[in-house]
């Protein structure tokens, strides 16, 4: 299996606060890898290493490589292509102050993309995916911010799949949706890991479960284990603290 | 059996004594806070009630559009007025694009670092300077030290200087309004800084900037301290009607100046004269105010979140 993401030995630091110490993980082409673990656990921070979003926050230290196609993402001149590779889903929806429209054209503008028609394909394919083009295809140039939260949590998606990244990193993307809502999205990301790699941080452990084709578990900026799904939601997972932790005895 | 039962339905329903005397202070200070309102507004309608009956003599359109004369004991107003209008102008076309970017640069892209806490510093403490040290300054850098001598640009600069770190500050509060959440989403989708600034950041901010602009016009409009010494005079003549009548290097007259002249250094002017001229100085100011409520009322309903 080919390796989209190597983390090797990453350290962050929040000033004098350690939140990640030294985890190293591959993440494979095409397979929904998740992402457990309680809060300050370091789940957030790892994909704002990823996708270099960090470097907006004062006083961190990063340390270990990460790599994206064997390329360090350090490396990559262009910071913001780099960023429209990487899908980024936040766990509070957040509509820009912009029409539908152009909330999921944003992205492909900021690339420099100006033809209409192309832009009108692009806008209805994502929001197709993320579940949401029924509900607003008829209303278009109205508000991104008037939708409901969980209508605005599926435009969110939508922008995110606007620049047609290869990685698609969730962090508790169902936190403000409805349960049928999630289970449609849920549905949508199965079929999108035919064309990219997803990452699903989630506090819900059984969503992992559903969907993660591996599970990683993450505790006080720790790796602590990580493997098949199927092996961490078994009976015996190599370390004690997850079993405890996906059934429900601590976090 | 329920104990409730004992309480007949018209008690239940009876105001207690606690409730009572809640709706009491609720009324007192209800009362309180209207009456310290009426007071806020009273002397503001007496100023302008009692300035419009002692200007009613001479308020006219003549009035606006002539020079004083007879050493100010006649005639009317154009020429301060034009040179108000010329110094506010000129000092906010100065003031504002300076203070605008510098804000955005501070709130948008600066670290938090000790260059930027100093030059914020220096900002708050930029805006508590009386504006007669602002004179002092523009005497020495702008009419003296850059060669401009007294004249409009010179008074200007130094009204310039005085409203900045004003604008810097209410573009700064404009700017923070914005949802820190909608920069990281751009930043989330590769949107560079400026790109960011320009599609999320200043539509949403526009309103709350230029109100802190325009707001900054009655001041410069009002001060006399920064221009009497940079390039405001007594009296100068000019061609009635014309509004090019000042060049940039000129001297020129001015409506505070010109009301603290003809109430304390010419004596037996009529009685009406002063009075109007506050008329003009606080109805053009009241009229910008009145013009930045309006705008920001319109860039308002367009909001978008």
């Amino acid at each position: 299996m080919k390796n989209k993401i190597e983390i090797s030995e990453l350290k962050v630091h929040y000033g004098d606060t350690p939140a990640l110490n030294g985890v190293s993980f591959d993440v494979y082409e095409n397979e929904i890898l998740g992402i457990i673990g309680p809060a300050q656990s370091g789940k957030t921070t790892l994909l704002k290493v990823i996708n270099r979003t960090l470097e907006f926050t004062q006083d961190t230290t990063v340390e270990g490589s990460v790599k994206l196609d064997g390329v360090d993402i350090n490396s990559i001149g262009d910071v913001h292509g780099l960023r429209r590779r990487i899908g980024m889903v936040l766990p509070l929806p957040v509509g820009l102050p912009l029409s539908i429209y152009d909330n999921v054209a944003f992205a492909p503008r900021t690339a420099g993309m100006r033809k209409k028609a192309e832009l009108d394909v692009i806008v209805e394919r994502c929001l197709q995916q993320a579940a949401l083009w029924d509900e607003v295809k008829d209303r278009l140039d109205s508000l991104g911010t008037k939708l409901s939260g969980g209508q605005q949590q599926r435009l969110t998606i939508a922008r995110a799949l606007s620049h047609q990244p290869e990685v698609l990193c969730l962090d508790e993307f169902s936190i403000a949706v409805d349960p049928i809502t999630t289970m449609r999205i849920e549905d949508v990301l199965k079929t999108l890991k035919n064309e990219m790699t997803i990452l699903l941080v989630t506090n819900l452990v059984q969503q992992a479960k559903r969907l993660a084709n591996r599970t990683a578990f993450m505790l006080n900026g720790d790796l602590i284990e990580i493997d098949n799904t199927d092996v961490i939601f078994s009976e015996n997972p190599s370390n004690q603290a997850t079993y405890d932790y996906v059934n429900g005895n601590f976090g | 059996m329920n104990n409730n039962t004992d309480i007949s339905p018209e008690a239940m329903f009876t105001e207690t004594d606690i409730g009572r005397r809640n709706r009491f202070i609720e009324n007192v200070f209800k009362t309180f806070f209207f009456i310290m309102t009426c007071l806020m507004i009273l002397p503001l309608l007496l100023i302008i009630g009692y300035l419009f009956y002692k200007a009613l003599p001479v308020l006219s359109l003549d009035f606006l559009f002539t020079n004083p004369k007879d050493n100010m004991r006649a005639g009317g107003l154009w020429a301060p007025f034009l040179g108000t209008i010329y110094l506010v102008v000129v000092s906010l076309l100065v003031a504002a694009p300076i203070g605008v970017f510098s804000a955005v640069y501070l709130n948008e892209y600066a670290r938090d670092n000790w260059f930027t806490r100093i030059v914020n510093l220096a900002v708050v403490n930029l805006a508590g300077v009386p504006s007669i040290v602002h004179a002092l300054f523009g005497v020495g850098a702008f009419v003296l030290f850059a060669g401009l001598g007294e004249s409009i640009l010179a008074a200007s600069l130094t009204l310039a200087i005085m409203t900045l770190p004003v604008i810097i500050a209410s573009t700064t509060e404009a700017l923070k309004a914005v949802p820190m959440s909608f920069r990281e989403a751009c930043w989330n989708l590769g949107a560079t800084r400026w790109q960011t600034i320009r599609r999320i950041v200043l539509p949403n901010s526009i309103s709350g900037i230029l109100t802190g602009v325009i707001l900054q016009v009655s001041r410069a409009a009002g001060e006399t301290a920064p221009i009497m010494f940079t390039g405001a005079v007594f009296y100068k003549a000019i061609a009635e009607g014309n509004f090019l009548a000042y060049n940039i290097g000129d001297q020129c007259m001015a409506l505070s100046l010109h009301l603290y002249t003809i109430s304390t250094q010419v004596p037996d002017v009529a009685e009406g004269i002063p009075y109007g001229t506050a008329i003009v100085l606080v109805g053009s100011v009241l009229l910008v105010n009145a013009a930045a409520i309006v705008l920001r009322v319109y860039l308002r309903t367009r909001k978008k979140w």
